[in-house]
C-alpha cells in the first residue's frame, strides 16, 4: 500500500515537472516527425526523379541521390543517443565549445534521424503508384514536378499514413534519448525527480504509465483520423450502366 | 492541312526493336484507326507521338514542326491521348480529374474550367457522375471521363490506345459511342482498336501495322474489302473469323 501512497506524492508534489516533460517530449516528436517526413517527402521525390536529358543536371542529381542514400544508410545504421552525441558535441568542438540551445537540437536530431527513415517511406510509396497516374499527368500536360504534386503525393501521403503515424510513436518513446545532452523531457525529468526523492522505481513506474498513454491515445487518434480518410471513399455508388434513369447522384463530399 | 507526320520513326527497347521505320502522314480532322496484330507496335506509336516514349530515331512533326522543339505541356495539351487503363487520378473526383489540368496548364480560371469541363461531361453522358471518384464507376464510366478529361483540354488531336479493350462487352458500346461522335466534330484522331465494324464505320482511313512497319494503308472500303499484302487478308480473315 505504500507503493501507492508513494506514488500519489510523487505525482503531487512533481507534477509541474513531469507535465513539462510530456509536453517536451510531444512537441519534439511531433515537430520531429513532420520535419522527418518533409525530408522524407523532399528526396523521396529526387530519389524517383528521371534523369534529365541535360549532361549536366544529370550528374548533379546523381551526386545529389548518392548523398541521400549515405545519409539514409548511416542514420539508419546508427543509434539516435550516438547520433545525438555527435551532432551536439560536434557543433561545440567546431564552435570553441559553445553548444546549440537545447531544444532546436533535439528537434534537429529527431527530424534528421526520423527523415532518413521516413525517406524510405516515401520512396517505397511513390514507387507502389501505378505508373498510369503519371502517364495520365502526363497527357495531359502537367510536368513531372506538377503529376508529383497533384496526382501523385496525395496518394501516397493517404497510403503512408500509417508508416507515419508509427513513427511518431517510435519518436515518443525515442526521444527519451535526448537526456543525453539534457534535454528536459519526459525521461530527463524523472531523472530530476529521482535526484530529489530518491524514488527510483515508484518514479520510473510513473513515468512508464506516462509514456503508454501517451503513445495509445495517438495511436488510437490517428487511426481514427486514417477510418476517417478512408471512409469517406469507400461507400459504393448504385446506378445502373444500362439505364440512365437508375442512376443515383452522389452527394458533394463534406471539405 | 497536314497535322502529324512521321518520318522514319524508330524505337528499340534495348536491343529490341519495335518500330523499324514509321512513315504516316495524318491531316487536319482526319479519323484514323490503327489494327494489327498483338506487338506490331501500335501502342508504342502512339506513345512516342506524345512523348511518353522517347524515338530511337526518326522526326515526329506537329504542324510542320519537330515536337521535339516544342514545348512539352503545351504540345501535350493540344495533343492529348486517352489509354486502356483510363488513368484517371484517382485522388480526385470526376469533375476534378477534368479541371485540374486545366487550372494547372493552361491556366485557366477555375469557374472558366468548371463550366468546360461540366460541358464535356455531359456531352460523354457522365452528368449524373460528376462528384463520384474513378473508383466508384465502373470501366465504361472511367473511360468516358477520360475522354471528358482529354476534350477539357481543347486539344486538336487525341490518340486513342484501344479504349475499350480493358472493357466488359457491355461497355463496349457506350464508349464508342462517345468516340463516334467526336470523328464528326472534326478533331483529328488516331484510334488503336481491335474493334474492326467500328474501325470501318468511322475511320477515313485504315492503318495495318506489322512488324513495326506501317504494311498497308487506305480507305476502310479498301483495307478492309480489298486488302493487297497477304499479311493483312491473314491478319483480316483471323480476326473477322475469330
Ligand atoms: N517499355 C518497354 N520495354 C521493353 N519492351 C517494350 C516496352 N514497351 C513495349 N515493348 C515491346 O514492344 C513490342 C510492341 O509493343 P506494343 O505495346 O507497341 O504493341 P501493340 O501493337 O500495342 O500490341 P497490343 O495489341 O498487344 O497492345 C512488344 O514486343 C513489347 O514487348
Ligand atoms: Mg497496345
Amino acid at each position: 500500500m505504500t507503493f501507492f501512497i508513494q506514488i500519489w506524492e510523487i505525482l503531487k508534489e512533481f507534477y509541474p515537472f513531469l507535465l513539462k516533460g510530456i509536453g517536451m517530449t510531444l512537441l519534439i516528436s511531433l515537430i520531429g516527425t513532420v520535419a522527418g517526413l518533409v525530408i522524407g517527402l523532399l528526396t523521396g521525390i529526387i530519389r524517383t526523379t528521371p534523369f534529365s536529358k541535360n549532361k549536366l543536371l544529370r550528374v548533379i542529381h546523381k551526386i545529389v541521390n548518392g548523398i541521400i542514400a549515405v545519409y539514409i544508410e548511416i542514420f539508419r545504421g546508427t543509434p539516435m543517443m550516438v547520433q545525438a552525441m555527435v551532432i551536439f558535441w560536434g557543433y561545440a568542438f567546431m564552435n570553441d565549445g559553445q553548444t546549440l540551445p537545447l531544444i532546436p537540437a533535439g528537434i534537429f536530431i529527431v527530424s534528421i534521424n526520423t527523415g532518413a527513415y521516413m525517406a524510405e517511406i516515401v520512396r517505397g510509396g511513390i514507387i507502389s503508384i501505378d505508373k498510369g497516374q503519371f502517364e495520365g499527368a502526363y497527357s495531359v500536360g502537367m510536368t513531372h514536378w506538377q503529376a508529383m504534386l497533384y496526382v501523385v503525393v496525395p496518394q501516397v501521403m493517404r497510403n503512408i499514413l500509417p508508416s507515419v503515424s508509427n513513427e511518431f510513436v517510435i519518436n515518443i518513446k525515442d526521444t527519451s534519448v535526448l537526456n543525453v545532452i539534457g534535454v528536459a523531457e519526459l525521461y530527463f525529468m524523472a531523472g530530476k525527480i529521482i535526484y530529489i526523492n530518491l524514488e527510483i522505481f515508484q518514479t520510473y513506474t510513473i513515468v512508464c504509465v506516462l509514456y503508454f498513454i501517451m503513445t495509445f491515445s495517438v495511436t488510437r487518434i490517428l487511426r481514427l483520423f486514417e477510418k476517417k480518410l478512408n471512409g469517406r471513399e469507400n461507400y459504393t455508388i448504385c446506378g445502373s450502366q444500362s439505364d440512365p434513369a437508375a442512376e443515383i447522384h452522389i452527394k458533394e463530399e463534406a471539405k | 492541312m497536314k497535322e502529324i507526320v512521321l518520318e522514319h520513326l524508330e524505337k528499340s527497347f534495348g536491343d529490341h526493336k519495335v518500330l523499324l521505320d514509321v512513315n504516316l502522314t495524318v491531316d487536319k480532322g482526319e479519323v484514323i484507326s490503327v489494327i494489327g496484330s498483338s506487338g506490331s507496335g501500335k501502342s508504342t506509336m502512339l506513345r512516342c507521338i506524345n512523348l511518353l516514349e522517347e524515338p530511337s530515331g526518326g522526326v515526329i512533326r506537329y504542324k510542320d514542326e519537330d515536337i521535339r522543339k516544342l514545348n512539352l505541356s503545351k504540345y501535350r495539351a493540344e495533343v492529348g491521348m486517352v489509354f486502356q487503363q483510363f488513368n484517371l487520378f484517382d485522388n480526385m473526383t470526376a469533375l476534378e480529374n477534368c479541371v485540374k489540368p486545366q487550372i494547372k496548364v493552361l491556366g485557366r480560371k477555375r469557374d472558366e474550367a468548371e463550366k468546360i469541363a461540366r460541358e464535356f461531361i455531359e456531352k460523354v453522358g457522365m452528368t449524373a457522375f460528376v462528384n463520384a471518384r474513378p473508383r466508384q464507376l465502373s470501366g465504361g464510366q472511367k473511360q468516358r471521363i477520360a475522354i471528358a478529361r482529354a476534350l477539357s483540354m481543347n486539344p486538336e488531336v487525341i490518340l486513342f490506345d484501344e479504349p475499350t479493350s480493358a472493357l466488359d462487352p457491355e461497355m463496349v458500346g457506350e464508349v464508342l459511342d462517345v468516340i463516334k461522335s467526336l470523328a464528326k466534330s472534326g478533331l483529328t484522331m488516331i484510334v488503336v482498336t481491335h474493334e474492326m465494324a467500328f474501325a470501318r464505320e468511322v475511320s477515313d482511313r485504315v492503318i495495318f501495322m506489322d512488324g513495326g512497319v506501317v504494311l498497308e494503308e487506305g480507305t476502310p472500303e479498301k483495307l478492309f474489302g480489298n486488302p493487297k499484302m497477304p499479311r493483312t487478308r491473314e491478319f483480316l480473315s483471323r480476326f473477322l473469323n475469330g
